[in-house]
């Protein structure tokens, strides 16, 4: 499928999302309340079968937190981007997806524990590489440690 | 505390052993801790975090050039391939191009590394199982590789030799004698590695039917590399989003449907012939021309984000840069291949013995600094 | 290294004298156990350094017991983290006396190339265990270990047993 028809497709699903095509995969922008929904679509049609999530990451722009899904699809050889929004810095939640791809799993554990993002309905929601009872979430901007020596 | 931690939850008649992070077998600190039944495993639950060395965000505050060194220390045994992947990622955020000669030598390189990681593989999965004969037999044609590199690039493990725009240096005059002379020593030593483990009786009954994973369970944990070809999935980044040259050389992705133990060591073992053969298509046939494309002292990436994929000898590296239009990048993710396989290590290993699990995580092919980077 | 000793001929055979210092260091160098401890890259050269190639068994390092409680030295190759500082305590209490550690690489000596910048980098390991000796390198050669094993037999040889430790050299 090219970008013009899955951005035709998908604008009928949800008629709420915006596109980006500056980079180099076609990115989604929704809203963190329709992830569910739309990562649900974009996996089981036949249509789109977006099997292979690749990389799930989050972006601190200091303003807002902005969580990245790249997905690809083996049978149609296709990636795309989706993104999701996050306006609370204090308290950032979304949904979980990891009953969709099981990837997930381990990636939004990373992301808790290095920007804070709780995730809904996860399974096991702890925090992964660094020790239990860190204090602070190290990858945001704003990210102090007196022990860091910084050039 | 207890030893084992407060969230530790039994059945009637399970018990918890914890394994590692110092342990002979684990390729590195990974803590895993089994719920076991006997000798049967229950449940395993790994613990990261013993070599998370914030690669991530030390990035952040060097520049383009600087960062690569870093990547070198993550996934050590594919070092030239993840540095690599980070020049393509940066060539394309400036849109230019390495010249003919250094994509070229970055392909043979790429090739050499991956050989001399299989090699290694190849001898610690023996040792993992309890032969200590193809340790020795690995590092001995791994040393020969390892003189290969010194040469050219300056170090034997960590060789930094990939610069955005093509490589640092030229070859050493050496080189391409070098390589054929060590290529006809290997070739010579296949039936060796055959004699010696792959058609072994006690080798076969350890890996065949041991740790099984359906294609779909596979692909929806994120595997990629041989873990996944070994379920019959084709996933080669080389064939699949072509880079550096790799369109024009003739090479078989190796396919395997059984996806237990035994079908994840035949894929490797294939992948060192075709790698092999793609050095002695290139290995004469080296275009003359530019080590390296002319590049600003200070490289600065447009505002945008890119991303690149590699195939490793482990999987498809993912390098994806975030950039406001600084000199540093504003915030880099490494999609390690690594990681997603080790996600996938509780499935394959539920229901099996101990002794089992060895085998599973030596078929695997994990390299914990590259999960935690 | 050749028998410390000195031989007296007498009628029936010979009489060997020696200082029970020396020979107790002589037995202890040439054969120190080290323990299999590798967290990241210097484990790859470690691993160089114990096949065919740079052999150090020639030197008595033979055995690599798995276990710390039958090991006389670790040789800490690879960084180490503020998770991973407290299993190496621990690792370390738990060999027995006497004990030696050989800090293998950038990362042991001061954090290495994860200096600056980083927040989980323990900015070298004699924080966390007394040290013998450093090899700097990133990785370091294993002829650059097997350099330090010697440097670290040396050191040995100059311990005394039987009141205080001299100087090397004096």
């Amino acid at each position: 499928m090219t970008n013009e028809e899955i951005k035709q497709s998908v604008s009928a699903l949800f008629p709420g999302v915006t596109y980006d095509e500056t980079g180099e995969f076609l990115t989604i922008l929704i809203s963190p309340a329709e992830l569910r929904p739309v990562m649900k679509a974009l996996r089981f049609n036949k249509e789109y079968n977006f099997d292979f999530l690749f990389c799930l990451t989050c972006i601190d722009w200091k303003t807002h937190l902005m969580m990245v899904y790249h997905l690809l699809s083996r049978k149609h050889k296709h990636n795309i981007v989706v993104k999701a929004k996050i306006a609370d810095i204090v308290n950032p939640e979304i949904e979980t997806i990891c009953d969709i791809w099981q990837t997930a799993n381990f990636h939004e554990r990373e992301v808790y524990d290095l920007f804070g993002v709780k995730f809904i309905n996860h399974p096991d929601m702890r925090r992964l590489l660094l020790d239990e009872n860190w204090d602070g979430y190290p990858l945001r901007k704003n990210y102090v440690d007196e022990n860091m020596i910084s050039i | 505390m207890s030893l084992l931690g407060e969230d530790i939850v039994t059945e009637e008649g399970e018990f918890v052993i914890n394994i590692g992070p110092q342990h002979p077998s684990t390729h590195g600190v990974l803590h895993l801790k089994v719920w076991l039944d006997g000798e049967t495993i229950k449940k395993v639950q790994p613990h990261l975090g013993y070599i998370h060395r914030s690669i991530e965000k030390m990035s952040e505050s060097l520049s383009y050039r600087n960062f690569i060194y870093a990547t070198s220390r993550m996934d050590y045994l594919s070092a030239h391939i993840n540095n690599q992947a980070c020049a393509l990622c940066v060539e394309k955020g400036l849109q230019i191009e390495a010249p003919p000669r250094a994509q070229v030598i970055r392909v043979l390189m790429a090739e050499l590394t991956r050989l001399s990681s299989h090699q290694l593989w190849w001898g610690c999965t023996g040792l993992d199982l309890g032969a200590v004969t193809p340790f020795f037999y690995a590092f001995r044609e791994r040393e020969l590789i390892m003189e290969i590199m010194e040469e050219s690039c300056g170090a034997r493990l960590t060789q930094n030799y990939s610069v955005p725009g093509g490589v640092m240096y030229d070859i050493h005059p050496n080189f391409q004698k070098r390589t054929k002379d060590v290529l006809k020593q290997i070739k010579a030593k296949y039936q060796e590695y055959e004699d010696v483990l792959t058609g072994n009786v006690i080798f076969e009954q350890r890996t065949k039917g041991v740790g099984y994973i359906s294609p779909e369970d596979a692909v929806s944990f994120g595997c990629t590399g041989p873990t996944l070809r070994g379920s019959g999935v084709s996933c080669d980044v080389r064939k699949w989003f072509p880079y550096d040259g790799y369109d024009k050389v003739q090479f078989d992705e190796v396919l395997q449907t059984g996806g237990d133990c035994y079908a994840r060591y035949m894929v490797r073992i294939g992948e060192m012939k075709q790698s092999v053969s793609i050095i002695e298509q290139l290995i004469d046939n080296i275009p003359d021309g530019d080590f390296q494309a002319k590049t600003k002292m200070v490289l600065k990436l447009p505002k945008g984000e890119f991303y690149q994929r590699v195939e490793t000898a482990r999987g498809e590296l993912g390098v994806y840069i975030v950039s406001d239009g600084a000199a540093s990048p504003y915030r880099i993710k490494y999609r390690s291949p690594n990681f997603s396989n080790l996600s996938a290590l509780e499935h394959m290993a539920v229901g099996s013995k101990i002794g089992d699990l060895v085998a599973i995580m030596a078929t695997i092919d994990l390299v914990i600094p590259d999960v935690d980077r | 290294m050749i028998f410390p000793a000195q031989l007296h001929q007498t009628a029936d055979g010979g009489i060997v004298v020696s200082k029970l210092d020396e020979m107790i260091n002589w037995a202890r160098s040439n054969s120190l156990w080290p323990l299999v401890f590798g967290t990241s890259c210097c484990a790859i050269e470690m691993m160089s350094a114990a096949d065919a190639k740079y052999d150090w068994s020639r030197f008595g390092f033979e055995v690599a017991r798995a276990t710390p409680r039958q090991a006389d030295l670790i040789i800490v190759a690879g960084t180490i983290v503020m998770k991973m500082a407290p299993v190496l305590k621990r690792l370390y209490d738990q060999m027995p006396d006497p004990k030696y550690v050989i800090a293998m690489g950038a990362c042991t000596i001061s954090g290495g190339p994860f200096f600056y910048n980083t927040y989980s980098v323990v900015k070298g390991v004699d924080h966390i265990i007394p040290v013998d000796v450093y090899i700097p390198g990133c990785p370091p050669r294993p002829e650059a270990l097997l350099h330090a094993m010697i440097t670290l037999q040396e050191k040995i040889k100059h311990e005394t047993y039987f009141g205080k430790t001299k100087e090397p050299g004096k």
